[in-house]
């Protein structure tokens, strides 16, 4: 604020003393030329006169000639008065306009906006830098949990855009350099509601310089990385970087998975989709020989997680050196028929277009169909708003970075238990996966799964915490039953049970008990989370689901009860 | 030599002589006291305040305050005036002539801290 009115008093200065030597000029001439009053004697203007006189004449209102009829050369010099008055008076005004117009004025009034919306920020908030596809889906997503995020990107039309959204929530939003100590400072990062960084730019260095800043200037503050090379992966680890995602590992490994465990993938899969996004059908990708094109930081994950699970690859890229791609890699971008017929296209099984251009990515996967139309197509999508292209192309499975880091993200700051589930999970058979499977469909509509953390804390779960004050057993099977028909299950699955000393357990079964400090992972319909939270938190809810009696809740009905029964 | 220093020094140092002028004299004569001279100097200081709009260094604030000062001793005096010879039936008298002129003593006291500010800064940054 207080630069805006320094920028604005300096470049005034100018103006206003044109404005002042013209009004002065004009007032002095006034008063020195004679006059003549009615009578036909002599007369000078005074400079109350002359100064009344100017004022309206300079702003061109225009009384006439007071307080008697001029002479000629009063006149002469109010003429040249009118001109110098009043090109003074749109030099200042064109000065202010054009002050207005300013980028740099522009920016600081932007900048003070931001500082100030930051400073009224009273609930906790993520500071997210980088607003590209992934930084717009994450704040969406936290906003539809009601979470507040302040954004900071170099590109003003991200910004922009972002101001566009319809959110539930105000998200402050400032065009900066990113990497700036200064721009995080001013974006909140040492207010004491910043609940954690997250640096999801697309260039690596800049998301490192984040994560350091962070680091030496909030040590207790969680910081989330978007990260795209192995290298710089273990140089942000190196400094205690809390969370580190690299969209491709992520798909890579899951992309293996869908060949190994479809069950375990498809169990992955619903945990970590979009909310409420349709059911979707799962593909299952055939072995055989595989045609990779585009040998990037994706197309290498891939590779790796493949040939882990034994599965071969032909690469295909168009700068074979500068990749550092392996023996036997077909030169050439994939999208001509003949680069696909030299890697074999008629014997594939599958193919992969994992190139960073979109356009190209299409075009291989349409020409490889047409050269086989019975190859199952994996496409990578690198931008966002390229979504309805992608959609009607009708490919078998598509990577988007984006959605993949923001999904990631969000589920590690606000559901930190989904992620130890998954690590636990990943360990177990196939056979376990099905059977996980079955009950999650046994219990979903056409819709992915929601999943939710259920803490036993006076602050979420009141009735529970009482119930286990009077030593009344609750199990689990109290939680999961419909507070509005007693002998009806929620259509949830309870997954996973951390309890406070960190012992845990995969799907716990219904009996089991609960204590203070236990926490519960559950999927299933949005609606039984609604159901969950009224049980938990009213008493006479839960004591009803657990004993079958209702709680007399007056005291002359406690009383009456207790001596009836005693 | 830098312009902008030499602009305001002009105009601080002038608006204390001229403020001096008009000052000297008897008090209450209005023989003494010359109109043109409280006019030029409340024009010379009304731009040596604004030559120190949006000066962000320390004197350059404690500038703008003295000369902000001064103005508006100026502009009480000036009103004065015009309100004692035009709206009312006495006229200019000994006494209101008293009044501006210590107004305008007021905003000499004033001016002279300017320049001295101004000469020790001067004094002070040698370059």
């Amino acid at each position: 604020m207080k630069n805006i009115i320094y920028l604005l008093l300096r470049r005034m200065r100018l103006p206003l003393v044109a404005v002042i030597l013209a009004y002065a000029l004009s007032i002095i001439g006034m008063v020195l030329i004679p006059g003549q009053d009615d009578q036909g004697n002599p007369w000078r203007m005074s400079f109350f006169h002359a100064f009344y006189f100017v004022s309206f004449m300079g702003s061109t209102i225009g009384f006439g000639e007071i307080p008697f009829p001029f002479t000629d050369t009063q006149r002469l010099w109010t003429t040249a008065g009118m001109y110098m008055t009043v090109i003074a008076w749109l030099y200042a005004i064109g000065s202010l306009f054009s002050l207005f117009q300013d980028h740099a004025f522009r920016r600081s009034v932007a900048y003070a906006r931001f500082t100030r919306s930051v400073r009224h920020v009273r609930e906790p908030f993520y500071l997210v830098c980088g607003v590209g596809d992934a930084g717009n889906l994450l704040i969406r997503k936290l906003a539809d949990q009601g979470i507040r995020s302040v954004a900071i990107d170099r590109n003003d039309s991200r910004i922009q855009a972002l101001s566009l959204e319809d959110l539930r929530v105000d998200i402050p939003g400032l065009c900066a350099d990113v990497a700036d100590a200064s721009t995080l400072m001013a974006a909140g990062l040492l207010k004491h509601q910043c609940a954690g960084v997250l640096a999801l730019t697309d260039v690596d260095n800049v998301n490192l310089m984040i994560a350091i800043s962070s680091k030496l200037l909030a040590p207790n503050l969680p910081v989330l990385c978007r990260s795209e090379t192995h290298d710089s992966e273990a140089n942000m680890a190196s400094f205690g970087t809390d969370y580190i995602v690299n969209p491709y590992d992520v798909f890579a490994k899951r992309f293996a998975m869908m060949f190994q465990s479809p069950s375990m993938y498809l169990v992955y899969e619903w945990m970590t989709s979009i909310r409420e996004a349709p059911l979707r059908e799962f593909a299952r990708p055939p072995r055989g020989e595989w045609i990779l094109c585009g040998y990037g930081r994706f197309g290498k994950a891939v590779r790796e997680s493949l040939s882990f699970k034994g599965i071969h690859t032909t690469i295909v890229e168009a700068d074979i050196a500068g990749t550092a791609a392996p023996e036997g890699a077909i030169h050439g971008r994939g999208t001509e028929a003949i680069t696909l017929y030299e890697a074999g296209i008629e014997q594939a099984v599958g193919i992969i277009a994992g190139t960073d251009d979109d356009a190209n990515n299409l075009s291989i996967i349409m020409t490889a169909r047409d050269l086989n139309p019975a190859l199952f197509t994996i496409a990578r999508q690198n931008m966002q708003n390229n979504d309805a292209i992608f959609k009607v192309a009708d490919i078998d499975v598509l990577m988007q970075p984006g959605t993949i880091t923001a999904q990631r993200a969000v589920d590690l700051l606000t559901t930190p238990l989904l992620i130890d589930f998954l690590r636990l999970a990943g360990e177990q058979s196939e056979d376990w996966a099905n059977v996980l499977v079955s009950r999650v469909v046994g219990v979903l509509t056409d819709r992915t799964p929601e999943t939710w953390t259920m803490t036993i804390a006076r602050k979420y779960t009141p009735a529970v915490i009482e119930m286990l004050r009077e030593n009344t057993p609750v199990t689990l099977q109290a939680l999961i039953t419909d507070p509005r028909d007693s002998t009806a299950r929620l259509p949830c699955v309870p997954l996973f049970l951390q309890r406070a000393d960190y012992s845990e357990t995969l799907l716990p079964e219904d009996d089991t008990v609960l204590q203070a400090g236990d926490r519960v992972l559950f999927c299933g319909q949005d609606h039984a989370r609604t159901h969950m939270r009224w049980t938990v938190n009213n008493l006479h809810a839960l004591t009803y689901i657990c004993t079958g009696h209702d709680r007399p809740s007056g005291t002359v009905w406690r009383w009456l009860s207790k001596h009836q029964s005693g | 030599m830098n312009l902008e220093k030499v602009f305001f020094a002009f105009f601080i140092v002038l608006a204390l002589t001229l403020n001096f002028g008009f000052f000297l004299g008897e008090l209450d004569n209005p023989d003494h006291h010359n109109v043109y001279e409280l006019f030029a100097a409340l024009v010379v200081s009304l731009i040596a305040t604004i030559l120190k709009f949006g000066d962000r260094a320390h004197i350059g604030a404690v500038l703008l305050a003295t000369s902000l000062v001064a103005d508006l001793q100026l502009i009480a005096a000036v009103i004065l005036w015009a309100v004692s010879v035009n709206a009312t039936a006495a006229g200019m008298t000994p006494a209101i002539m008293a009044s501006i002129v210590s107004l305008s003593g007021g905003a000499l006291l004033a001016n002279i801290t300017s320049v001295i500010i101004l000469a020790t800064e001067t004094v002070m940054f040698r370059r």
